[in-house]
């Protein structure tokens, strides 16, 4: 595939607040690629950075190999679809579409039947004269979208574009866009905070935290291999706890040796081990690998949460059968279950579950969404 | 209760508004008596147009009225605009108060502070006519820019940002966007201050009275001078045509600023919708 974009040890700082720090990414032709990451970790401003809306501090941003650094945003093949729309409010939808067209002093014969084509694949046929005011949501989202494609953009924008909306209408709205991407084979650099909507559309993931990238992968490595403790808690629910590796394919944390297929590391060192809750089965206390004591049992519809004390550390697990509150039980973990990490800045930060809370995670996750 | 609010409302109207009912109604009266009202008749404003004085000054304060009015819009749109680019908070509070400062100041002080300066210029460069309509021009100018700033500012503080950066997206010039996306996102704005500034200029007394030279008299101007010799009643037609102008472009103002507003509103009822 060819390299379309390619961001070479690209900073930038607001107010002498570091906000991207040495960034090095590369984005491929007809790529499905998401910016996923936390409120201010950067990934907004990266986008701007492509779309021509801020200038790097250092470094350079190549556009099919040329420099583009300072070239404006209306004269980047790169179009946006903003946050809020941005929908232009004294135009009608018709309008709204063919705003690029008519800037290119197009004919009408021309503008009109494109502007049609582009209606009708995002599902709004019918719709040119209608004020863009009234539209719901989803609608003025698929005119803002319409819109940005009309002038066959090389690369289209997606800043969070699905997060004012509600739930049922976001996961139609994933597949849509899915679908629009693989048709029109443009290429979607995508931005969200949403990691289950990261994975459910990329082709490639790209995970950031403070101002850095902290992996790059398809999303089904990113999930199962994740490369420090960030990421495997910020992608998914993930239990991540200290060990020791003794040996190649050997790993003991909390207390017990474990078989592993990771290896290469040296031995007895310090490591982030990440167990999934839905890789651990609740077995007897004999049978157990580790045996703890639940402290707390949710019902989650298709699974129940239950967290487990284990040796003052809270896992959480996520199992079909019941358990009791108080009770005490036995964990088996398979080898293939395990996954081993570097230590990194990120270790001992997260993945433990003693002040979990579904109501604290809504809050993150709204307060995310306000940005 | 329901009852006793009714009563106040009407009585606070009824105060308001007496003054100018009766004037209205004594500008159709047929006698010249200010006493009596004999019978309606439309003599006082046959009068009134017959008169070549009043034409003259309905006519400059037309001419001023309209061309102070736009030349404060382009004015008063432009330092909004430019206001809202300011970064610094301090400075753009500090600009904001200095442009308010003539809307705050008493007419009278701006009035002969004008006039002051334009004496002193024009001694300067050593004009005979030191006052006229130039010098009134620039000192109604002066007084309708703070309200033209005051009805654009709000349009603009709420101007999503993303607008004019998705029409540079989309292929505008950072100039082209503004005409093309923010302007008419703006323009509610613009039309209301228009019409206050215009409304303003056309009934302005107190400064134009320091400020204008012998040869361009206004109605204001001409009804003060009409009432130094004797009280007739073309003046009161005189003064119930230009209430009534000023009525009608006080509606038209408030139409222009709530059509902007519903839409608005709409806008939000939707986001919160959707967001809810």
């Amino acid at each position: 595939m060819k390299k379309l974009i390619e961001l070479k040890n690209v900073s930038k700082a607001f107010d002498g607040e570091v906000v991207l720090d040495n960034l090095n990414l590369d984005i491929y032709d007809q790529q499905f690629i998401t910016l996923l990451g936390p409120s201010g970790c950067g990934k907004t401003t990266t986008l701007r950075l492509v779309g021509g809306f801020e200038t790097p501090d250092s470094g350079d941003i190549y556009f099919d190999g040329q420099r583009i650094n300072d070239v404006p945003s209306y004269k980047r093949q790169i179009n946006t679809v903003f946050q809020k729309y941005a929908l232009f409010p004294h135009l009608n939808v018709f309008e709204n579409v063919a705003f690029s067209l008519r800037l290119q002093k197009k004919g009408i014969a021309e503008i009109a039947p494109r502007v049609k084509e582009m209606l009708e694949l995002v599902a709004l046929k019918g719709f040119e004269r209608k004020n863009v005011n009234f539209l719901s949501g989803g609608q003025q989202q698929r005119v803002a979208i319409a819109r940005a494609l009309i002038s066959h953009p090389k690369v289209l924008l997606l800043d969070e574009p699905l997060g004012a909306l509600d739930l049922k209408l976001r996961k139609d709205m994933q597949n849509e866009l899915k679908k629009i991407q693989k048709q029109t084979g443009i290429t979607f650099i995508y931005v969200t905070h949403d990691q289950e909507e990261a994975l459910s559309m990329s082709d490639v993931v790209v995970v950031m935290a403070d101002g850095r990238i902290q992996q790059i992968g398809a999303p089904t490595d990113i999930y199962n291999e994740p490369k420090n403790a960030f990421v495997a808690d910020f992608i998914g629910e993930s239990n991540i706890v200290d060990g020791v590796m003794e040996e190649d394919l050997k790993v003991t944390f909390s207390g017990h040796t474990f078989t592993c297929v990771d290896k290469g590391f040296a031995p007895k060192e310090q490591v982030d081990v990440v167990v999934r809750p839905e890789d651990v089965d609740v077995v007897s206390v004999e049978q157990g690998m580790l045996t703890g004591v639940v402290t707390s049992v949710t019902f989650k519809g298709v699974h129940y949460e239950i967290i487990v004390d284990i040796g003052g550390f809270k896992w959480m697990i996520q199992s079909t059968d019941f358990v009791g509150v108080d009770e005490k039980i036995g964990l088996y973990i398979e080898p293939d279950a395990i996954h081993i990490m570097k230590k990194s800045e990120y270790s001992g930060k997260y993945g433990d579950y003693s002040s979990f809370s579904d109501e604290l995670d809504e809050l993150s996750d709204a307060s995310a969404v306000e940005e | 209760m329901k009852t006793l609010q009714k009563i106040y409302t009407f009585l606070i109207f009824f105060i308001l508004y007496i003054p100018i009912v009766v004037l209205v109604l004594f500008s159709f009266n047929s006698s010249g008596n200010t006493g009596s009202m004999t019978g309606l008749s439309l003599y006082w404003y046959r009068e009134l147009f017959a008169t070549p004085s009043t034409f003259t000054a309905l006519k400059n304060t037309l001419i001023l009225a309209l061309s102070a009015s736009v030349i404060s819009t382009l004015l008063g749109t432009a330092a909004a605009v430019g206001i809202g680019k300011f970064k610094n908070k301090a400075v753009r509070g500090a600009v904001l108060s200095v442009t308010n400062v003539p809307m705050m100041n008493p007419d009278i002080v701006t009035g002969i502070s004008m006039m002051l300066l334009f004496v002193l210029v024009g001694s300067l460069i050593g004009l005979k006519e030191k006052l006229g309509f130039w010098t009134i021009l620039i000192a109604h100018i002066t007084f309708c820019l703070p309200y033209v700033i005051l009805s654009v500012r709000p349009r603009v503080l709420g101007l999503n940002r993303s607008l004019s950066e998705a029409a540079m997206d989309l292929g505008c010039t950072p100039v082209s966007a503004f005409f093309r996306v923010e302007l008419p996102a703006i323009m509610p704005g613009i039309v209301s201050g228009f019409i206050m500034a215009f409304t303003l200029s056309l009934d302005d007394f107190v400064i134009s009275y320091f400020t204008t030279g012998n040869d361009f008299q206004t109605l204001p101007l001409l009804i003060y001078s009409m009432t130094k010799k004797e009280v007739t009643p073309d003046i009161y037609a005189l003064s119930t045509l230009m209430i009534a102008a000023v009525l009608i472009l006080l509606i038209l103002s408030n139409v222009a600023e709530s059509k902007g507003k519903n839409k608005e509103n709409e806008t939000s009822a939707k986001a919160a919708e959707r967001i809810g």
